[in-house]
């Protein structure tokens, strides 16, 4: 089934009144509804704290491994129509299609190549050739394989904070994601890491969607296609990003663009 | 041409930070020199203290001693069924406390579910490794010898020393485990794996160099405890070797020596010292000797590849 909405995108994937509470009764997420297009990079934008983060991780059940978190209302995945959240659905099965970057670069300390390859061990492939194959893919779609080709078996810790960066972009790539979760991917990097890992994430989005959450105003207009921004747990306006970094709706939008605000 | 700047602290300020500064330093200086001090005299004693031990046993530092079954005559005694039976039953100790113990805290940190009951395991667990040795010698003495008839065999003291490690090595796993940053866990998570892959695949091998320093002063405090083993009846005087482990023929290894009777290197030089003749004093010395020089060794053994592994795995 393919859902077209107001945007005529395809919708990948949709949180539907989502409400999220902490083990501490904290309320992170109130009734938030947003679509994920399919082959687009979403934008999350908001004030620190507003819950961009709770979001995110609630698309791969990141909050399932603490105890006494909570979820109210649904996470639909398509085409299957899946409702991740359900308790049904196992949150591993959701993490072997939904990946995640993180905001510090966090490689195993293991090799290079046993960074890239452990998401397919996990899935059961051994066979050396297909490792061999998929691990360069990924080190290729994540711009590093030029840079590692000759030293796969290095620790991964010697490498750069961007190139470790990317490594886990591989990581998250190699698995053939259907769609990839960025939390503030660039915010421990320099300004050249950074655009490198920019280009990369437009190019990524020929072959999944993906939502990153990101507290760099210009970071949003550049690559994104749409931009949510969210406000004390609330989805305040979601829209394409020009029309948001242009003429947003909400005053509140406005103010935070504007750095009135935030 | 550059200017000067003209604006500074003016100098009364500037020699007030100054003294400031001296003051605080001087407490770096204090405590830096109370450590040194106190790392010396510990360090010195323990170099005398194994100073005197070779010398008085000196004379006994040959071959012999090592191949020789314990004898009525000085000289000729030797440590042959003492090392041979402390090795053993640190075999056994080894291989029941390390798999039970890493076990055990992966349990904990990773599966248990956090409440009061956990709280409790969590306080005795830690107050274990504490109680006098020879508790444990009464405990396994009720439990190993008569209830489970075990007797007085290397198998029951393996297994006594076993309960003596085990809290160090469930301690030790459970810290180098809550080493392992949030992120990193999360990062294995996040990619599809299960709980049991994290923990195999992840969780300890990250922790291996805390879990082998635990797993090896837990050794070197076993090899040297006299008073529980004495408790469950390990004999004085041994002339004998247990059953060889491995045979020559099918199926090559056998576990009858776990049921010999046996003796440990702090017996032997128990026994000696309790005797009134000079001549075994020496022993008694040169035991004391070896048996400082293998807890050196293990603790050595154990500073080195912990070191290892950190270079590879810095948080
Ligand atoms: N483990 C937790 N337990 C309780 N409350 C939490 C927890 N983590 C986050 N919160 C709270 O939930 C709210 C949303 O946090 P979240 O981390 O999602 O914000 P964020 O938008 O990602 O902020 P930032 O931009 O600073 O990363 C905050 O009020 C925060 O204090
Ligand atoms: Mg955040």
């Amino acid at each position: 089934m393919v859902d077209k909405n107001k945007h005529n995108e395809i919708v990948k994937a949709e949180s539907k009144k989502l409400d999220f509470y902490y083990a501490d009764g904290t309320q992170a997420l109130k009734n938030v509804s947003l679509p994920v297009y399919e082959n687009k990079i979403t934008a999350l934008i908001g004030p620190s704290g507003c819950g961009k983060s709770t979001f995110l991780r609630s698309f791969n059940r990141m909050h399932d491994l603490y105890p006494g978190n909570r979820y109210d209302g649904e996470i639909v995945l398509h085409p299957d129509n899946t409702n991740i959240l359900d308790a049904k659905v196992d949150p591993i099965e959701v993490r072997m299609r939904i990946s995640m970057v993180f905001q510090k670069p966090n490689p195993f300390p293991k090799s290079i190549y046993e960074n890239v390859a452990y998401g397919l061990r996990v899935r059961g492939e051994n066979n050396a050739r297909t490792l061999d194959d998929k691990v360069e893919e990924a080190l290729k779609g994540a711009s590093l394989w030029d840079e590692v080709k000759d030293r796969l078996q290095d620790l991964a810790f010697n490498l750069s904070g961007g190139q470790q960066q990317r490594l886990c972009i591989a990581r998250a790539l190699a698995t053939e994601p259907e769609i990839m979760l960025f939390d503030e991917p660039t915010s421990a990097l320099d300004p050249i890491a950074t655009v490198n890992i920019e280009e990369l994430m437009s190019g990524l989005k020929e072959k999944l969607s993906i939502l990153i959450v990101t507290h760099n105003m210009q970071q949003a207009a550049r690559i994104s296609d749409y931009t949510a921004y969210m406000y004390l747990g609330e989805l305040i306006e979601h829209d394409a990003t020009d029309k948001i970094f242009t003429t947003p709706t909400m005053k509140e939008t406005e103010d935070y663009i504007t750095g009135k605000f935030g | 041409m550059a200017k000067i700047a003209i604006k500074a602290k003016n100098n009364n300020d500037l020699s007030e930070i100054r003294a400031l500064i001296k003051k605080h330093k001087k407490n770096d200086l204090i405590f830096a020199a109370t450590g040194m001090f106190v790392i010396a005299s510990l360090t010195i004693t323990l170099l005398i203290l194994f100073l005197d031990l070779v010398i008085d046993g000196y004379p006994r530092f040959t071959l012999d001693f090592f191949s020789n079954f314990p004898s009525r005559r000085a000289l000729k005694a030797g440590i042959l069924s003492a090392w041979i039976g402390s090795s053993l039953v640190l075999i056994v100790t080894f291989f029941v406390a390390v798999p039970l113990g890493i076990a055990a805290g992966v349990y904990l940190e990773e599966y248990a579910k956090k409440n009061w009951i956990s709280d409790l395991i969590e306080i005795n667990v830690s107050n274990l490794a504490g109680v006098p040795s020879i508790i444990y010698g009464l405990l396994a003495l009720g439990l190993f010898v008569y209830s489970f008839g075990l007797g007085q065999s290397i198998l029951t003291a393996g297994l006594t020393l076993a309960l003596l490690m085990l809290p160090i090595v469930i301690v030790s796993t459970r810290e180098s485990i809550r080493a392992i940053p949030v992120h990193i866990r999360e990062a294995a998570f996040a990619v599809g794996a299960t709980k049991w892959q994290v923990v195999i695949n992840h969780v300890i091998p990250y922790s291996y160099g805390g879990i082998l320093t635990g797993v090896i002063i837990g050794m070197a405090r076993a090899i040297g405890e006299t008073a529980p083993v004495i408790t469950i009846g390990a004999l004085t005087f041994i002339a004998f070797l247990p059953p060889s482990p491995i045979s020559t023929s099918a199926p090559f290894l056998n576990f009858e020596w776990l049921e010999a009777a046996f003796t440990v290197l702090p017996i032997q030089m128990f026994n000696w010292i309790s005797r009134p003749q000079h001549a075994f004093h020496v022993n008694a010395a040169a035991t004391g000797a070896v048996i400082i020089v293998l807890t050196a060794l293990m603790n050595g053994f154990a500073i080195r590849l912990r070191y290892k592994i950190r270079k590879k795995i810095k948080w």
